[in-house]
């Protein structure tokens, strides 16, 4: 360790925290981890639990890839890192198997895609093997939020428009909307829907920053 | 026949990897740019699923599944291993792709120019592992099957990439607005191709 040890949240490292939730985001700027994104936000309750396994997932394999990375040789880092996420997935399933079954049946073969997510090789890849393990564990976490709240909002607008529900909770209901003769747009629990949706933010997001946008 | 026919259809039009499932979208966003590297990487995919596929239902059905292992003795009957099933699926994808990148090298160099550079990005394409993932939760009854299955949704991704490559290279020529170009206008075209995809719902032979 030496003298002038960096503080534990200094501003580099806040930074580390905070750029993949907008600027940076996994999702909507660095185009990582999109199958998973789209394919459980009908409702909110599994999108909240793949978002969870995401970031344990994630933050986790970033620290042990970290604290290994003098030791892996570059040329079967690949499968090393494959192993390190495979492992921690197991580990998610099984835990998910047990305590909220009828979620894990929902997310079906998605769990087991988390290995393949490309958000977590390509932290591994471009940020672990070269930080130290504090460093990546941030890095690890801003990320696994950036595309949780991505996660998240989508599947907020697919439950709420889509069956007019939070939760299974019927919000609309309650509201009296259906009176008036409001009626759910079906359209929003179909797949494409959740693309359209995915372009809706990625267009927000960009109008706010136009730095961002491509030529 | 008749079934694997069905299999077939389904695989390719209605459970399509990309508009019903999302699955290997982070691949076909990245390469979608030009036609010509779309047809690669897609025969690339059609390529891996149709050999990981069938190895990996040889794995299931005689190693992990529960009872699978009664083959080695009545000892073994209720050896239930499909907790490691990640682990080993991924790791007969990852390996079974540096094999085919190596035989291709060898016997064809001319296809490993035009396909080499995506057969890396494959092992960790959700498509392959999504595949696998698929075949094992739908549990079909003989390796033909699977087979007919991993082929399918190869040609249906295929289709995909190259439906979207070509859109692309029209767009290009096109005013889209700003914040929408680029990625945003790729996600809402997918989303209005999965729409017309939908139309083959229910198709049964």
């Amino acid at each position: 360790m030496s003298e002038k040890k960096e503080s534990l949240f200094s501003k580099k490292n806040r930074k580390l925290l905070k750029d993949p939730l907008n600027d940076n985001n996994p999702v909507t700027t660095q185009v990582l981890g999109i199958c998973s994104a789209l394919a459980i936000t009908v409702q909110l309750k599994p999108a909240i639990v793949m978002a969870l396994s995401v970031l344990v997932v994630l933050s986790v394999a970033n620290v042990v890839v970290s604290l290994m990375r003098n030791l892996i040789p570059s040329r079967i880092r690949i499968i090393v890192q494959l192993v390190v996420i495979a492992t921690l997935v197991i580990l998610v399933d099984q835990v998910l198997k047990a305590f909220v079954y009828d979620v894990s049946k929902e997310l079906s073969v998605f769990v087991g895609l988390i290995i393949t997510n490309c958000i977590i090789m390509g932290r591994l890849e471009a940020f672990a093997l070269g930080n130290k393990p504090w460093k990546s564990f941030l890095d690890g976490l801003g990320n696994a939020f950036g595309y949780g709240w991505i996660l998240i909002a989508v599947a907020f607008f697919r439950e709420l428009l889509g069956a007019g529900t939070l939760f299974g909770y019927p919000v609309l209901e309650k509201l009296g909307l259906y009176e008036m003769g409001y009626e759910n747009n079906g359209m929003m629990i179909l797949p494409p829907m959740a693309l359209v949706t995915v372009g809706i933010i990625i267009w927000i997001q960009r109008m706010k920053n136009r730095d961002l946008i491509e030529s | 026949m008749h079934e694997l026919v069905n299999i077939f259809i389904k695989s390719i039009f209605i459970d399509n990897m990309i508009f019903a499932y999302f699955l290997g979208m982070c691949s076909y966003l990245a390469v979608s740019k030009t036609v010509k590297t779309s047809v690669g990487m897609g025969f690339a995919v059609i390529f891996v699923l149709g050999i990981t596929i069938p190895i990996n239902y040889l794995l299931e059905n005689y190693v992990l599944k529960q009872g699978a292992l009664t083959w080695l003795g009545d000892s073994f009957a209720d050896v239930d291993l499909s907790f490691l099933s990640f682990i080993m699926f991924i790791a007969v994808i990852a390996s079974m792709v540096q094999l085919v990148e190596m035989i291709v090298e060898k016997i064809s160099p001319a296809l490993y120019g035009s396909l080499g550079i995506f057969l890396p990005l494959i092992a960790v394409n959700c498509a392959i592992l999504g595949g696998s993932l698929f075949m094992q939760e739908r549990a079909y009854n003989s390796i033909v099957e699977a087979t007919v299955f991993g082929l399918g949704s190869g040609i249906g991704w295929f289709l995909a990439i190259v439906a979207i490559a070509a859109i692309r290279e029209k767009i290009r020529y096109s005013h889209v607005p700003g914040p929408l170009r680029g990625l945003g206008i790729t996600f809402i075209i997918t989303g209005l191709m999965g729409i017309a995809f939908m139309s083959f719902m229910g198709i049964k032979l």
